[in-house]
């Protein structure tokens, strides 16, 4: 029990980079747009987190320029898939490339400095709850926006008006444009604030849990996220447990490294991207041709209103 | 609530609209009345429904203009024109289908609570369902209703915007005789309600009977509205196709031969796994058409797909010329003489971004002499595709045009011709004629005729019972996966009685009743 | 006449001097975009540029280096052309090479014989071999259970990145490498033709072969007609009684061993030898690369001559103004940004829409 609580605690840190990126793209995706750019957008928000923070000495405000980066670079992508109707894959990939590219190029004198970040949070009376308390609530703020951001999400998917216009949009683009829903705006509103929360999950990784820059520092998070909206069928608890589980598994190799286990690193490395195609399959062979069926029918689609049969 | 100032409710002048090219509607002019049953009516690809998706807002019109009960009105959006009071009822269903009844109601209203109110919605679907006798259930999703429970959806929902014109776009292709009668009996209602109604149909009969004016559009221009007191079925139909139209067939005697293909109780799934044909036994003898009437969605799919060996079945035999089946692949039954016109010509039939001569050879394209080891000989195809083009008559520019630019008609014709080329044993047909004008649908329909003469064993789906009648030797209907019946005298069975069959009421039954009556 | 507002419209057919005129478009509009970013950061545009076109087409031997960039990045390419053609988005070609340059190097550590002609051999199919069921495992979970090819390829680029590493980290290190993470070198059986005063290597002629080779299969014969109507169109391909599964898998194996073979020309012909990060990227450039010639076999020949030039360019920027070699990799995703959009031109067009004065009302 003793060595078990630690990796769940930090299993819940490791696993809220990629739970933020995760829902963002689950809100992006709901809106009927793919956006594979996520290991880009993390980077761009790592590297501006970072460098605000080092800069105004305030992590908040770190923070919120990230959001504005990562909104900023998914407009791109937006204006491209959205407006001008290209191939979601291929631009999502250039995405990735060039904010990757472009994060290395703007990091690059900034290599192995170190900020003070976020520091961590506790909450008074629910840290010392047993078991419970120690895992989620001993943490930096950062992760307890991510539990409210994961039932906000919840809650706004289900049961608003703007979240039943949001499934429309994404299941039947056509019955959404037909009841005067304008289905551009809406996917451009999903996808930049999607975006955006994907770019918090980067800052995250160099604001408060490194709370240092070093190159390609989210190693393919970005694209673990993607595949966890799959696992998550686009729903944020499913999304959270997902993360968690990678997390977990990420904290686990380090402790076995860290312990002096006899197993090469470079084998243990790879277990996060090995399970990750492990999930996928498991919930393939599970649901069957069932499974996309939660998925927005309009996934990777552009819609014109003009376009007839 | 109704508009009863001066001069009609909606008016549309000049509207002129043109897609890449082609002119869908050529400066028109239509008027509706509240209180009225307008009919639109013309051949498919005559404009009528671009004229209306320009009423509601989804085309901008090239030029022309749209008053509103007296006031003139440029819409953007559908939501300019759903604010003035137009609702449209779509062929296709405009609905979420992984959303519920009630969640499609509400979809984009403005005036509603941010956090959805659902008991209130409830409430408010209820009082209108009984005031204009729609019955729906609130909770289920749409993808569960039949394509009849999602008209009524579909019309509560405008309803439930305060529509004042109601467009109701070819809703009875998809409604067995009954669910007809019900919608009629709603239109009548809607109009002494006080609203203008909007009826786009290309059907004669249910125009006669529903409208009192009719507008006649032909290649995009208007051609004339008339007092339907004031006109008869073939002034409309000249109207409509430009020339004096006869509505015979001509069919032989029907002379059917040995079994071609027989099918010993076949069970198979559609796509989410569930069961669509339950232990279905038929026979196709050669120089026969069987046809097959039901609503969409009841097996006719899966069984026609089973049938090519595009889906397998779970249980049960297909025989050909005696032989059971082995192998279950489409391949194999191409081989055994098996053809296949499915509904869906661009999706399943063609390959749109493809030329003439690559998609003439689609279905042969391994054997001798149009392969020859492992390379495709392109002189060959090129004389096959030639032949095709010129005995059915296919207009294009050219081979190597890709076939998404091809008319329906034209790609109908295409279709036929590679499908016919070879002599085939069985031939299974899907809504042929769908979405063809007078001049095709006849050239299709001839077409399958003379195949029947030829000898071979012909499968007819269709939605058109008319066209089934006319054209079948027998006649079966399909109801959840199953024959409710099957008559060997089409043309004798009644309306009201193949309706029953299409809602699952098997012919002993129908006809046990009759008799006790 | 007043103008009412804009509308997109579906084109008919596109002019074919689009086919051309976009990709170079994109290039040249990448490259400006890419010089503002570069000003940006306090370095002289024309001075990177400058220093890029010199160093890769300024003389015979900055053209050898860009072809022998090209090489590994056409052969990647054709292979990565192959597999999206049937809309199988393979983006595990960097990964593939690794296995291929892995499957090599054991080849070379296990089974060395004195003879150049049977190493070549055995080295070929044995990259060959790797790389493609390394890619057929992604290919195998698309076509059964309709597993996302994109999430696993790239997985497996990881693991494979991560694989070699452990090889080259440990137990096949080279203990008179002071410590650098690479095998010892080659011996000459081993290593691949060169041509004389360059460093271009026999890779070349497989990469030319494969390309024409390409080209005669998607004309000519049966099996490229099939590739071509499932990419096209799947419900018609299965319609034709194509077989969906076994294709998805032997164009994925097939994809997989071009890589391989990628891998394999590259340490083989190149390096002489299996060190860590050995492809800079290779092939994800090579999903560049095949996008750029529209999935055509000859033009990718010509694409990755360029975007060689683009990397030897890079490679002089890093020397010369220490900027580091992402900076090719932004540059790369502009283009491809710029491409994306111009595409947009090739499939519609847009129309003004204009008005009439209104009629008076009449009642």
């Amino acid at each position: 029990m003793e060595i078990i609580i630690p990796i769940l605690s930090a299993a819940v840190r490791s696993g809220t980079p990629i739970l933020y990126a995760t829902l963002g793209e689950i809100l992006t995706e709901k809106s009927g747009i793919l956006n594979l750019g996520l290991e880009g957008i993390m980077l761009m928000g790592a590297f501006t987190g970072f460098a605000v923070s080092m800069y105004t000495g305030n992590p908040w405000i770190a923070i919120l320029a990230a959001f504005i980066a990562g909104m900023a670079v998914t407009l791109i992508h937006g204006f491209l898939c959205i407006t001008m109707g290209a191939n979601q894959v291929v631009s999502g990939l250039a995405l990735t490339m060039a904010g990757t590219g472009a994060s290395s190029l703007l990091g690059r004198h900034y290599i192995g400095e170190t900020i003070t970040g976020l520091g961590k949070m506790q909450i008074p009376f629910l840290s010392k709850i047993p078991l419970v308390g120690p895992i989620f609530f001993n943490h930096d703020p950062l992760v307890y926006i991510s539990y409210i951001l994961v039932i906000a999400m919840f809650l706004y998917l289900n049961f608003t008006k703007f979240g039943l216009s949001l499934r429309a949009v994404g299941d039947s683009p056509r019955s959404a444009d037909s009841v005067g829903i304008n289905v551009a705006r809406t996917r451009y509103i999903y996808t930049l604030i999607g975006g955006g929360i994907v770019a918090i999950g980067g800052a995250y990784m160099s604001v408060a849990y490194t709370k240092m820059w070093g190159d390609l520092m989210t190693a393919g998070r970005g694209w673990i996220a993607v595949a966890l909206v799959i696992f998550a069928i686009w729903h944020p608890v499913r999304a959270a447990l997902g993360a968690y589980l990678f997390g977990g598994v990420e904290a686990f190799q380090l402790r076995l490294q860290a312990a002096g286990t006899t197993i090469p690193t470079n084998l243990l490395l790879m277990l996060p991207y090995i399970l990750t195609i492990t999930v996928l399959l498991v919930i393939a062979v599970r649901e069957g041709k069932g499974l996309l069926f939660d998925a927005p029918s309009s996934l990777g689609q552009p819609f014109y209103r003009e376009e007839r049969e | 609530m109704a508009f009863r100032g001066s001069g009609p409710l909606v008016r549309m002048d000049g509207i002129t609209k043109t897609f890449s090219g082609h002119p869908a509607n050529s400066s028109i002019h239509f008027e509706v009345n509240n209180g009225e049953v307008h009919s639109l009516l013309g051949e498919n690809g005559a404009g009528k429904t671009t004229l209306m998706n320009i009423l509601c807002g989804i085309y901008l019109p090239d030029a022309g203009n749209i008053w509103i009960k007296g006031e003139r009105k440029e819409f953007r959006s559908p939501r300019d024109s759903i604010l003035s009071g137009i609702g449209m009822v779509h062929q296709h269903s405009m609905l979420v289908p992984s959303m519920t009844v009630w969640e499609n109601m509400v979809l984009g209203l403005d005036n509603l609570s941010q956090f959805l109110p659902k008991k209130q919605i409830i409430g408010e679907m209820a009082s209108l369902s009984s005031r204009y006798g729609l019955q729906v259930e609130p909770e289920a999703k749409i993808w569960q209703l039949s394509i009849g429970e999602q008209q009524r959806v579909s019309i509560l929902k405008v309803l439930f915007r305060k529509a004042e014109l109601l467009i109701l776009d070819e809703p009875t292709a998809v409604l067995t005789p009954q669910e007809s009668e019900n919608l009629f009996k709603t239109v009548f209602q809607m109009k002494n309600e006080g609203h203008g109604i909007v009826f786009i149909s290309h059907k004669l009969n249910e125009v006669l009977a529903l409208s009192d004016r009719i507008t006649i559009l032909r290649k995009g221009h208007k051609v004339g509205t008339v007092n339907t007191g004031e006109t008869t079925r073939e002034a409309l139909a000249e109207m409509m196709v430009g020339k004096r139209v006869s509505f015979t067939i001509l069919k032989g005697p029907a002379n059917p031969g040995e079994i071609a293909m027989e099918l010993k109780d076949i069970f198979v799934n559609n796509d989410r796994g569930l069961p669509a044909v339950k232990g279905l036994s038929l026979q196709l003898r050669r120089g026969e058409i069987l046809g097959i009437a039901g609503i969409a969605g009841n097996g006719q799919h899966e069984l026609c797909e089973t049938m090519v060996g595009l889906r397998k079945s779970e249980k049960g035999n297909i025989l050909i010329n005696g032989k059971t089946l082995k192998r279950f692949n489409p391949k194999n039954f191409i081989a055994h003489g098996v053809r296949y016109i499915p509904a869906d010509r661009k999706g399943t039939g063609l390959v749109p971004n493809m030329n003439i001569q690559e998609n003439a050879i689609l279905k042969n394209y391994w054997q001798e002499p149009v392969s020859r080891g492992i390379t495709i000989n392109w002189r060959i195809v090129l004389d096959f595709a030639l032949s095709i083009v010129r005995k059915f008559n296919v207009d294009t520019p050219s081979l190597n045009t890709p076939v998404r630019n091809l008319s329906g008609g034209n790609l109908q014709k295409l279709m036929l011709g590679r499908e016919l080329s070879g002599k085939p044993t069985v031939l299974i047909a899907v809504h042929p004629t769908w979405g063809l004008d007078v001049a095709a649908t006849k050239f299709v329909r001839d077409t399958i005729l003379q195949e029947r003469e030829k000898g071979a064993a012909i499968l007819l789906v269709s939605e058109d019972l008319d066209e089934l009648i006319a054209l079948s030797d027998r006649l079966a209907v399909i109801h959840k996966g199953l024959f409710m019946g099957i008559t060997d005298e089409p043309e004798r069975i009644s309306r009201e009685n193949l309706g029953l069959m299409m809602a699952g009421i098997a012919l002993e039954e129908i006809q046990g009743n009759e008799v006790r009556q | 006449m007043t103008i009412k507002g804009l509308t997109v419209q579906k084109r008919k057919d596109a002019p074919a001097w689009l086919e051309v005129f976009i990709p170079v478009a994109g290039f040249i509009l990448a490259l400006l975009t890419g010089a503002i970013f570069l000003a940006f950061l306090g370095v002289s545009p024309f001075e990177a540029y400058r220093e890029m076109l010199i160093s890769s087409l300024g003389d015979s031997y900055g053209i050898s280096e860009t072809i022998v960039k090209a090489i590994p990045l056409a052969m990647a390419g054709l292979g990565v052309m192959l597999s999206f053609k049937m809309l199988i988005w393979n983006i595990g070609a960097e990964g593939q090479i690794f296995i291929g340059s892995l499957a090599t190097a054991a080849v070379v550590r296990y089974f060395y014989v004195d003879n150049s002609m049977i190493m070549f051999v055995l080295m070929f199919l044995a990259a060959a071999m790797a790389g493609g069921a390394w890619a057929s495992v992604a290919g195998y979970l698309r076509a059964r259970w309709r597993v996302n090819e994109i999430i696993t390829t790239l997985m497996m680029n990881y693991v494979a990145i991560h694989l070699v590493d452990y090889f080259v980290y440990g137990p096949w290190r080279d203990p008179g490498s002071l410590g650098f993470p690479m095998t010892a070198p080659f011996p000459d059986a081993a290593r691949l033709f060169q041509f004389s005063g360059t460093r271009v290597h026999l890779g070349i002629v497989i990469a030319v072969i494969l390309s024409l080779l390409f080209y005669w299969i998607f004309k000519y014969t049966r099996w490229g007609y099939e590739i071509r109507v499932i990419g096209e169109n799947p419900k018609a391909a299965d319609f034709a009684g194509m077989n969906y599964l076994k294709n998805v898998v032997l164009v994925m194996f097939l994809s997989g061993a071009i890589a391989g073979i990628a891998g394999m020309t590259e340490i083989a012909g190149l390096q002489g030898r299996l060190q860590h990060g050995f492809s800079a990227g290779y092939g994800y450039t090579a999903i560049i690369v095949a996008w750029l010639a529209r999935l055509h076999p000859i033009a990718v020949l010509l694409v990755s001559f360029l975007m060689g030039a683009l990397l030897v360019g890079g490679d002089a920027l890093q020397i010369v103004m220490r900027l580091p070699l992402s900076t090719t990799l932004v540059i790369q995703g502009l283009i491809l940004f710029f491409v994306l959009g111009g595409e947009f031109f090739r499939r519609y067009t847009i129309k003004i829409i204009t008005e009439k004065e209104p009629e008076k009302w009449r009642s």
